[in-house]
């Protein structure tokens, strides 16, 4: 049972992101994350300034209860199934992070430049963070989902439109990392 | 109540799935627009794979839910515009902060706290495109 404290390879976790899926499915919901984000607008009482935020959330309760659980999934991922947090990218990404000043990659989970408890002290930090989390929440509400809801659940049922949207994902993705990247790192 | 507790364990066993698979980590992301590594591509692969395999089956079989009811698909609202320049916009978000929707809250739950910043400016994301929904081209 060793290997379960490893990271897990590809093949082993693809299939169980699928199995989430189908599990979803067969008790009668689609599965998409985003959509949350609407849901705790609306609690927060949105719904008084946009009619998009006018639905009944309680509807969405399942969908909150998952969430919760996959807090709880990444707090007993990090306390009970990892002997070690390192994420052993290819030494080319390595090297191309160091030149951005990422002196953690290849050491850590999450760069602490971007995420180590001084974040909350460096503005530029915390532009960075709060301008990423607006394009995500924007974005995903524009295109009707997330990688979830477009790139797993609607790609699996063939549609086209997913597949426009996870096209949308990678142009962006591509120009940020390609084109952005350096003016902003 | 029952149920509850299903939906709240599908969310645990996809908050470990995210975690241990590391497609919550900053530097996969970044490894994946960079082409540097299979990872990535084998993990959202081979879940597409097996999900379009078992909507199929689902679909010319019939299965029925857990319930005994009909498993229904909605189909996505058919258009162009909104779901790439949508998808654009998210794509951005995704690659500078290393993380969408699903690992945001997995990240937290770990204990990642600056990632908070990246859920109130996600949520202020969607309340704007609520506000602004019916100007913008769909």
């Amino acid at each position: 049972m060793e290997w379960i404290l490893e990271p897990w390879p590809w093949y082993f976790s693809g299939p169980l992101i699928a199995g989430i899926m189908f599990l979803l499915l067969f008790s009668g919901k689609e599965f998409g994350v985003s959509t949350n984000l609407r849901t705790i607008c609306t609690m927060c009482g949105a719904d008084k300034k946009a009619g998009f935020f006018k639905f009944d959330w309680r509807a969405q309760r399942w969908n909150l209860l998952v969430l919760a659980g996959a807090m709880i999934g990444g707090f007993l991922g990090i306390s009970f199934l990892s002997n070690s947090t390192e994420v052993d990218i290819n030494p080319a990404t390595v090297s191309i992070l160091k030149g951005y000043g990422f002196e953690s990659a290849g050491e850590t989970y999450l760069p602490i430049e971007l995420f180590g408890a001084e974040a909350f002290q460096n503005p530029k930090v915390l532009a960075i963070l709060l301008i990423g989390g607006l394009l995500i929440g924007f974005g995903s509400r524009y295109a009707g989902g997330c990688t979830s809801g477009h790139a797993i659940s609607g790609l699996s049922n063939l549609q086209l439109p997913s597949l426009f949207a996870v096209i949308g994902f990678f142009i962006g993705g591509l120009a940020m990392v390609h084109f952005l990247f350096p003016f902003i790192f | 109540m029952k149920k509850h507790l299903l939906y709240l364990m599908i969310g645990i066993a996809f908050g470990i799935i995210l975690f241990k698979s590391e497609a919550a980590s900053w530097f996969r992301i970044f490894e994946m627009f960079q082409f540097q590594s299979f990872h990535m591509y084998g993990i959202i692969g081979s879940a597409l794979i097996l999900g379009i395999l078992g909507i199929q089956l689902i679909k010319r079989k019939r299965l029925k839910s857990f319930s005994g009811e009909a498993i229904v698909f909605a189909p996505k609202k058919k258009s162009f515009t909104r779901y790439l320049i949508g998808g654009l916009i998210f794509g951005l978000g995704w690659a500078l902060v290393g993380a969408c929707p699903g690992p945001i809250f997995v990240l937290i739950g770990a204990g990642f706290f600056p990632v908070i910043i990246v859920l109130i400016g996600a949520l202020l994301g969607t309340f704007l495109y609520g506000l602004f929904r019916k100007k913008l081209p769909h």
